[in-house]
Parts: C-alpha cells; sequence; structure tokens
C-alpha cells in the first residue's frame, strides 16, 4: 500500500504551477483578456491552481501557431513522426508515477487506475500510432494497362480536438496521437473541470514537438470551445461528450463542410446469461467483477456497464453475490493504492446523480445498496463522493435510459436470449456492452445482435490500442483506438495516371 | 417555484394539460441574468455522456432544431423584483426519441454550484443548470393524453 503525497505538500512527487496560462506556439502564453478561473481538485473541494480562460482571440493566436507549424510538420517523413511519437511515449513513461498523481488529484480518480490504466494505456497508444503511422500503405489501382490510379495519404492540415474531463489525459491521447501521426497540427481544448492534466504533460514533452504543432487553449465550452468548433480555419473537429454538444458542433462543422467524430456516451448493458452459474468457480469471480465495473472511475466512463441484465433462473443468487461484491469496493482517499473509487469529478456531476437518486426511487426502482452520497472526513471533507449504487426496476425507467454517469447501476432480469438482446437494445444509444456466458456460441450471437460498437464477451472495461472503439446509434461517428482513426484524420490524394499515348477521343 | 400552467387559462375554460416544465426561483433569476448579456434564450436537454442528461442552454436559435425535436413547453420568467427588466419565455426542447423515455416525467430546471460543460452559456458564471424530475400524476398524465 502506498498513499501519495498531496500536490503541494511535502513529499509530493507532483506538483502545480499558480497558474497556467495557454500552450501556443510551444511556451505559455497569457489569456488575451487577461481572465483566468478556479481549478478545484474534486478530492477535497478546494483549488489547487487557477486557469486560463481562453475565448475567440486565443483561439485565433492558437490557430495562427497551428496553421505556422502545419505544412513544415505535415511535410515530415512518417520515420520522423513515428520518431517523435515514440519519444513523447519514453518521456511519458519516465513520468508515469508523476502523471498518475497530478490526474488524480486533478480529476479525482483513484490512483490505482491512473498507474495502471490512464497512463499506461496513453503511452501505448502513441506508440501504437507511430508503428500505424509507418506500416500504412497507399494503394493502386490498375484500371487498364495503361492509367493507373495512385491514391496517397495527405494530412488534413490544422484540426481542433475538445476533449472531456473523465480520462483528461488518456482522451486527449486518443485524439492527439493519431492526429499527429497522420501529420496535423492540433488545437485542442480541454475540459474546464479538468484543464491541468494535460499542460502538465505538456510541459514535460515540450522540447519533442515543433513550435505550433501541438496547442492547447483552455476555457468555458461557451467562450472557447465554441469559436473552435466553429472556426473556417480548421479542416476537422474532434468531439467527446453528450448528445446536444455533439449536435451543436455537427451544425457548425456543416457551415464550413468539414468532418466530425463524435462519441457521445451510451447506457451500456451487462448481460450475465445463467451458464456464468454454473460453478462457482474462477470465472463466476471474474463474472462478479464484470457486474462491479459500473463502479470503475466513479461510473465516470462513456461505456459504465450502467444497465446489469440477469437471466432470470440465476438473479437472485447472482444479484445477491453482486451486491456483496459491489458493498467490498473500498472508497477513500483517491491518492491511497488501495482504494478503488474515488470522487465524482465536480460538484454538478454530483449533484446530478443524487437528482437521479431522487427519480428512480420515484419511479419505484429499489434500492439495493448505496443510493447517498458518501461523506468523508478529515483531508477529504469538501469531496465530491458517492456511494456505488445498485437499483433494480425495468428497462423502461429513466435510470435505465440516462447516462447518469457516477457509481449506478440499473438491474433487471431477462427470460431468454431473444428478451436480453430486445433489452440489450431498447436504448437510444450503442457504444459499449458487455456478455457473459460460458458459452461461445452464445457469446457470439449476442454480440452480433447487440447494436453497439464495442461488446466486451467475457470481460469489461479493457481499452487496447488496436480494438475499435466507437458507437452506434446516438452514441456517435467515428472510431477511435485503431489504425482506421488515421483515415478520420487524413485526406485521399489521388493521382489517376495516364501512360498512353493516343487521346481520349472526344474532342 | 413558478409553476404555472403557461399561456394562463381563460377563466371557465375546460382543464388544460399541466406544463411539462417549470423552473426554480433561483434559475429564472439567473436567466434574467444571463439574457441581458446573451439576448433571447432555448434550452435543449442533452443525453449520453460527461455533461449528458443536463439542460443545455444556448442563445435562442444558436441550436438548430427540426423535425427530431419537441417543444416541450415555454419557461415563464417574471420580471426581477429589485430591476427594471420585463417578463420574457424560454423556449425548451427535447430530442423527440429521448422525449419517448421522458414522456412520463415534470421536469424542473434548476441551478447549483458547478463547473461546467459543453458550449451551455450559464457555464462561466460557476453554475450549472440542473433537471428535477418528477412522475406526473394519473391526473396530469390522463390531461396530456387528451
Amino acid at each position: 500500500m502506498t498513499v501519495y503525497a498531496a500536490p503541494g505538500t511535502e513529499g509530493a512527487i507532483a506538483s502545480f504551477r499558480p497558474r497556467y496560462d495557454h500552450w501556443i506556439g510551444g511556451e505559455y502564453v497569457p489569456p488575451a483578456n487577461g481572465q483566468y478561473f478556479e481549478n478545484p481538485s474534486p478530492v477535497n473541494g478546494q483549488t489547487f491552481t487557477e486557469v486560463a480562460r481562453g475565448d475567440a482571440d486565443d483561439i485565433d493566436r492558437a490557430l495562427d501557431a497551428a496553421h505556422g507549424a502545419a505544412p513544415a510538420w505535415g511535410r515530415t517523413s512518417v520515420t520522423e513522426r513515428a520518431r517523435v511519437l515514440n519519444k513523447i511515449a519514453d518521456r511519458m513513461e519516465e513520468h508515469l508515477e508523476e502523471l498518475a498523481v497530478a490526474e488524480t488529484w486533478e480529476n479525482g480518480k483513484p490512483v490505482r487506475e491512473t498507474l495502471a490504466a490512464d497512463l499506461p494505456l496513453a503511452i501505448d497508444h502513441f506508440r501504437y500510432f507511430a508503428g500505424a503511422i509507418r506500416a500504412q500503405e497507399g494503394s493502386i489501382s490498375e484500371i487498364d494497362g495503361d492509367t493507373i490510379a495512385y491514391h496517397f495519404h495527405e494530412p488534413l492540415g490544422v484540426v481542433g480536438q475538445i476533449i472531456p474531463w473523465n480520462f483528461p489525459i488518456l482522451m486527449a491521447v486518443w485524439k492527439l496521437a493519431p492526429a499527429l501521426a497522420a501529420g496535423n497540427a492540433v488545437v485542442l481544448k480541454p475540459a474546464e473541470q479538468t484543464p491541468t492534466s494535460i499542460l502538465y504533460l505538456m510541459e514535460l514533452i515540450a522540447d519533442l514537438i515543433p513550435p505550433g504543432v501541438l496547442n492547447v487553449v483552455n476555457g468555458f465550452g461557451a467562450e472557447a470551445g465554441k469559436p473552435l468548433a466553429s472556426s473556417p480555419r480548421i479542416r476537422k473537429i474532434a468531439f467527446t461528450g453528450e448528445t446536444t454538444t455533439g449536435r451543436l458542433i455537427m451544425q457548425y462543422a456543416s457551415q464550413n463542410i468539414i468532418p466530425v467524430t463524435l462519441e457521445l456516451g451510451g447506457k451500456s448493458p451487462n448481460i450475465f446469461f445463467s451458464d456464468v452459474a454454473a460453478s462457482n468457480d474462477e470465472f463466476y469471480d471474474k463474472a462478479l467483477e464484470g457486474f462491479t465495473m459500473f463502479a470503475l472511475n466513479q461510473g465516470e466512463v462513456c461505456t459504465c456497464p450502467s444497465r446489469a441484465l440477469i437471466q432470470a433462473d440465476i438473479y437472485q443468487s447472482f444479484l445477491a453475490d453482486a451486491v456483496a461484491r459491489t458493498e467490498a469496493i473500498k472508497q477513500g482517499n483517491p491518492l491511497d493504492t488501495d482504494t478503488m473509487i474515488g470522487a465524482q469529478a465536480s460538484n454538478d456531476q454530483l449533484e446530478k446523480i443524487l437528482s437521479y437518486f431522487d427519480i428512480g426511487k420515484a419511479e419505484g426502482a429499489k434500492v439495493l445498496t448505496g443510493g447517498y452520497r458518501a461523506e468523508m472526513e478529515g483531508d477529504l471533507a469538501g469531496g465530491y463522493y458517492v456511494t456505488p449504487t445498485i437499483f433494480e426496476g425495468k428497462n423502461s425507467m429513466r435510470i435505465f435510459q440516462e447516462e447518469i454517469f457516477g457509481p449506478v447501476v440499473a438491474v433487471t432480469e431477462f427470460a431468454d436470449f431473444d428478451d436480453a438482446i430486445k433489452v440489450a437494445n431498447d436504448t437510444l444509444y450503442g457504444l459499449g456492452a458487455g456478455v457473459w456466458t460460458r458459452s461461445g456460441a452464445d457469446a457470439y450471437r449476442a454480440g452480433r445482435a447487440i447494436e453497439a460498437g464495442r461488446v466486451w464477451t467475457n470481460c469489461y472495461h479493457a481499452y487496447p490500442a488496436a480494438a475499435a472503439f466507437g458507437g452506434y446509434k446516438g452514441s456517435g461517428v467515428g472510431r477511435e483506438n485503431h489504425k482506421m482513426m488515421l483515415d478520420h484524420y487524413q485526406q485521399t490524394k489521388n493521382l489517376l495516371v495516364s501512360y498512353a499515348q493516343g487521346k481520349q477521343g472526344f474532342f | 417555484m413558478s409553476d404555472d400552467v403557461w399561456p394562463p387559462q381563460a377563466a371557465g375554460a375546460p382543464p388544460a394539460p399541466p406544463a411539462r416544465v417549470a423552473v426554480t426561483d433561483s434559475a429564472a433569476a439567473l436567466l434574467a441574468r444571463l439574457r441581458d448579456k446573451h439576448g433571447e434564450l432555448m434550452f435543449h436537454q442533452s443525453g449520453g455522456c460527461c455533461d449528458g442528461s443536463s439542460p443545455m442552454c444556448y442563445p435562442d436559435g444558436d441550436f438548430i432544431t427540426g423535425d427530431a425535436d419537441i417543444h416541450l413547453g415555454d419557461l415563464a420568467v417574471a420580471a426581477p423584483p429589485d430591476r427594471d427588466a420585463e417578463s420574457f419565455t424560454v423556449p425548451v426542447w427535447m430530442s423527440r426519441n429521448q422525449f419517448e423515455y421522458w414522456k412520463h416525467t415534470h421536469l424542473t430546471i434548476d441551478v447549483v454550484p458547478g463547473r461546467g460543460a459543453g458550449f451551455s452559456v450559464e457555464a462561466p458564471e460557476g453554475v450549472r443548470f440542473l433537471i428535477r424530475s418528477r412522475l406526473f400524476t394519473d391526473e396530469e398524465s390522463d390531461l396530456l393524453r387528451d
């Protein structure tokens, strides 16, 4: 067991500046309007730094820097770009613990997750795209003996990226690694709840990236996000967030006729077929962990398995074991490596979760465990903590249909395979799903029948690079985490070449 | 809390269906301040990830609504008593497919301290609009069906 010292206290391995400016052209640049906003840690609710409050002027300056850097960066060889990405990965690895503590302090998630998931995955993501861009090939179509179509990949130029707060570094890297690998320059706006972690990373890797290739402007969505998303000076916008903002970003993109990729969340079903309980063995234990994954990252994951569907004949016994497993989750200081669940990322997030406790109860759902704010003592008083919560109810209830983004799962039962698929697909979303069974045939059929981009089969919440991630239905457009993401950041240049000497014959 | 039917009903008229949306006094006061800054306003109820399941407040018309949306009603915001200002209304919208899962609930827009996010105009004020819900009574549900 290790308890890391809080940043700003004696012995801390991560320390923040008292104030952060924008990162433009490879250096800190104060906001044009001179304004800053406070950044509180969800761990204790106390402000630990202040951050530049950007607006359209700052976005423009960042776009200037990006446009200045994009042509040269886009002409670098893939060998060179891969080398840069690999160096970034190495540098992050050297500072892994420090970055993990910094991100935990800003987001509130337990350090065991940042140490074991967020940072290692981010590091590997750079390495994956370093490899992918080296291995990428254009194509040739032989139209006829004298006519050849050559297809080249070209960078888009300058792209905009808007990042969520649930994985401040990893979600940024999911978008940055393919964009940079493909030769684009980036203007990135972090979430206003978590504006600092990514700047912490920028400082560490500043000497590795040419100035202007990667620019970070902080601020509120209405003030900084909108001018970025609606700018005619970007060739693509990528966004992770929710549906209304996703639609708004598509509207802005339509005005400039640029592509968008959107990842907009879900209400992911986690299906447990009865043969899961055929034996009380290691696999059964794994399935119970799979159920409990709703509490990973405090439930603040777009693919949170927030609907558990359990087959009727094992419903009571499996659920009893699942409640016990959930009650064994250790909640506490996020900087303690034994802590399994930390703080929600912000006060409004906490309030929203509590409002869903009200509507869940009003609709007649039964609370099997949790259902209240966890009041912490000592150094953690004032933080935003929620006890892991299990509701039992029906799929038509709002707690089964809306992404609560907290450690809350809604449980119901199903009769047979067809019933399971019907309930699983009765949702507006289609991002993730889980299927648990000892039958390979059932697993395959269920996985294919569920309308979702990612179906974890006998596992959950694994995010390795090379496994495509993205949504069906209302969950968005595009796929991240896979080399196909390169296509989202590239133009296709076709040279249609005739080697024939004779005229075409029209005139 | 102003939970009145909007628009007001003439005396003797048959019972009107209940309003689907309402606004708390604190949220109404915030709307009055935001309107000074941004002009006429609108809400669109979001779904999905991160800051989803929250009402997004925009300058009216900034978010393009269409056949995919339902107009839930207009929030009536009275003039703040301490100021020389006019009363106004704020339309509330939701995606039609989302409405299918929400239609049995009455929604009240409230405000809490918070940080964001999306492009909703109140976030820079250090507050966040929040939806509070209650089930329609059987009587209300009958009137809404008529």
